[in-house]
């Protein structure tokens, strides 16, 4: 087996592909499967090489059927066994629901820690890929809302990579949100730097002394380089953005939060996904209740609309973009 | 000319509309397989036979109990599988102990018959415990509430097995009404595309609550199902205890040596309610049970192997007097209170509990604690009274 030197720079979906080799090669006890992830690698390229470097029972080709993948799968590690299934698309995954809520979230709460089912469910997610109906949904509120899942999304490609691993390695039911808009984004990548621990938020971009009036954005996945861009925007409206990237939605990292927003006062929420019930609106909540005195204003939510999602012509009416964000700082209070 | 007519059409692609494989040899069954009454029983082990005769009695009588202890308010809920007891039986005997067995919320005198601690098996219908026993300890998946979400867990194990070189068969346990789930259809397919040693076992007892087969299917028999995923059919009568335990046990030995998965029918019926708070006075009527008790599965095996000469007075007293301990022992057991630890809500849900779980197992311990120092301050008060 030849050892190729990791690029210097990488694509997510390259970071990707690394983690499940890697992970291929350190535990004989890792098998993929799903839809056309073998002779074509997947729709997205995330396996590509994997079926021909560790053979088809290591990543296989499945019938077109996601309940029948993920129960197959929990079968799979009842038997001692760790496998990574991947969904084709976001809303492809539905069908896979049930099992996912009625079996995998609660195998190891059912029967009293005997049965953990270390299982990794990665699904593509988001939209802004110009994808016709049904591959652009974020569903992680659905996801996040399902106790005895940890739910994870990487924002970097850095991250892709560590994060899979983390997955992978857990021994809890991680569903693994690949936001599908970076997967082409590139950045330098080692992957042997340590495997991040799941859970943990990082802040991204952190305030600069004297830098302006401070405020934090909160996000994840898709919407990281869209914050990021947004804070580097708000430097010559006088704004000091930090920027805090969750990584983890279950668990959350209250305690990176809680520090981030005391620090600056102000918080804006920003995720793809519609802004009712969903995920921004716990975070809003979690923050109101360990940030009250320290707020200098309502904590705002920056989210796609709480529509079905757009078709690709309409869709960057609805997604969150760096005006958006600048407008919702702009209404944090400031004139007090 | 169609497009059908042009030429090309004829030949190309080549083989594409031929079958890929004769269906003929995976259809079911054309009748029911009975052994009891035919030449086939004198072929059977007569200690088998006899074996099956004290799991039956020992079934019946643990159908009643728990039907009684649900009564008396021990068990939350008690879905019976009186009448069906011969397939339940039979999964225990046609399977070794190193194989898996999958099932779904009336097979717990199926989960019994494996092994498993009746107090253990009833746990999640006592509602004590979503599952009471280790699986691992006699190879026994939790009992499925959604129905047939546990079939492709069957065909994912044996899969697994089989990707480690070992020597195992699971099966799965099906109702009826289950066949209709996309859940089911999805394990066969996957089953048979797998080649996994998976026996697929439905109790057809007639019923889905209240809705009859003809409105679940218009398949010529369940059975018959099989030959779509290119699987072996067979179809056996379910209260005919010898035939089921030789039919699985074909259809285990099938799986085992690597032919592939089996679709087993057996053709039952349900004696009692769906469940205790079941009327099943309003879609049936008493001709029907009836004619079904007939059909018993218990006295038909009494019957049969008595007249063969295989089972004596001094056998059938000593299988009640077996099945009179076991319900004994669950009329002692469920009377012990069931230990109930409220931290224990939140040990298992992750492999470590998340923050937010160790705040709220936190909050929970308060509570607990006031409840407690108000509980001492009442009882300090009464005693100084």
């Amino acid at each position: 087996m030849t050892t190729l030197a990791p690029p210097a720079t990488a694509t997510m979906a390259q970071a990707l592909n690394t983690a499940l080799r890697d992970s291929l090669r350190e535990d004989p006890t890792v098998h993929i499967l799903g839809e056309d992830v073998g002779t074509l690698g997947g729709v997205f390229r995330i396996t590509d090489g994997l079926t021909a470097e560790f053979g088809a029972d290591h990543c296989l080709d499945t019938p077109l059927a996601e309940a029948g993948i993920l129960g197959t799968a929990i079968g799979m590690a009842m038997y001692g066994l760790r496998p990574v299934v991947e969904m084709q698309f976001d809303a492809f995954a539905y069908p896979a629901f049930e099992q996912l809520v009625s079996h995998v979230a609660r195998m190891r709460n059912r029967t009293a820690g005997r049965m953990p089912l270390p299982i990794t469910i990665r699904i593509p997610y988001g939209g802004g890929i110009g994808g016709v109906e049904h591959h652009s949904d974020s569903s992680e509120a659905y996801y996040a809302h399902t106790p005895g899942l940890h739910v994870v999304t990487p924002g970097t490609v850095g991250d892709a990579y560590g994060l899979l691993r983390a997955a992978i390695a857990s021994d809890d039911p991680v569903v693994f949100l690949e936001p599908k808009r970076l997967y082409w984004s590139k950045a330098d990548f080692t992957p042997d730097t340590p495997v991040p621990e799941l859970g943990r938020a990082v802040v991204r971009r952190p305030h600069t002394p004297g830098g302006g009036d401070r405020a934090t954005l909160l996000t994840y996945g898709p919407s990281l380089p869209l914050c990021l861009e947004a804070a580097e925007a708000a430097r010559n409206e006088g704004w000091d953005l930090s920027v805090v990237d969750l990584r983890s939605l279950v668990p959350f990292d209250d305690e990176t939060v809680t520090e981030a927003v005391r620090a600056s006062g102000r918080a804006v929420v920003v995720h793809e996904s519609a802004g009712f019930a969903g995920v921004g609106a716990e975070i809003a909540a979690r923050v109101s209740e360990r940030c009250f005195h320290h707020l200098a204003a309502p904590v705002l939510r920056v989210t796609g609309f709480d529509i079905p999602y757009p078709p690709p012509m309409l869709e960057r009416h609805h997604l969150p973009s760096v005006d958006r964000i600048l407008d919702a700082v702009a209404r944090l209070q400031w004139e007090q | 000319m169609t497009v059908l007519d042009h030429p090309a059409a004829q030949t190309w692609p080549p083989d594409a509309h031929a079958p890929r494989r004769d269906p003929a040899p995976l259809l079911p069954d054309p009748e029911p397989v009975r052994v009891l009454g035919t030449p086939a029983l004198d072929k059977l082990d007569p200690d088998l036979l006899r074996e099956l005769y004290r799991r039956l009695v020992s079934g019946r009588r643990y159908n009643q109990q728990a039907t009684t202890l649900t009564k008396q308010g021990s068990l939350a809920v008690y879905p019976s599988s009186t009448g069906q007891e011969a397939c339940q039986v039979a999964v225990a005997t046609a399977l070794r102990p190193t194989d898996w067995l999958f099932p779904s919320y009336r097979d717990t005198l199926a989960v019994v018959s494996r092994g498993v601690d009746p107090v253990e098996a009833l746990t999640l219908l006592r509602g004590n415990a979503h599952c009471g026993y280790d699986p691992y300890q006699h190879r026994v998946a939790p009992l499925s509430t959604p129905l047939a979400t546990q079939a492709p867990h069957a065909v994912g194990l044996a899969h697994a097995a089989r990707l480690r070189g070992e020597d195992v068969v699971a099966l799965a346990l099906v109702g009826d009404g289950g066949t209709s789930e996309g859940d089911f259809h999805e394990a066969l397919n996957f089953a048979g595309v797998l080649n996994a040693p998976v026996v697929f076992l439905v109790q057809n007892n007639g019923y889905a609550i209240s809705v009859p087969l003809s409105k679940q299917s218009a398949a010529p028999t369940l059975a018959h199902k099989a030959v779509g995923y290119g699987i072996q059919g067979r179809l056996v009568d379910g209260n005919d205890a010898a035939a089921v335990h030789t039919v699985l046990a074909e259809a285990v030995a099938h799986a085992r040596a690597g032919l592939g998965p089996v679709l087993v029918e057996a053709v039952t019926y349900r004696l009692e309610a769906h469940t205790n708070a079941d009327d099943a006075g309003r879609y049936r009527t008493p001709e029907e049970v009836a004619a079904w008790q007939e059909h018993d599965p218990l006295p038909l095996l009494e019957r049969h192997l008595r007249a063969a000469g295989l089972l004596s007075d001094e056998e059938v007293e000593q299988a009640a007097a077996e099945a009179e301990a076991l319900a004994a022992g669950m009329r002692t057991m469920f009377h012990v209170k069931p230990e109930l630890d409220p931290m224990s809500l939140f040990t298992h849900v992750y492999a470590e509990p998340t923050p937010q779980l160790r705040e709220q197992a936190a909050q929970l311990a308060a509570e607990l604690s006031a409840d407690a120092e108000a509980a001492a301050e009442t009882g300090s008060e009464a005693g100084a009274r």
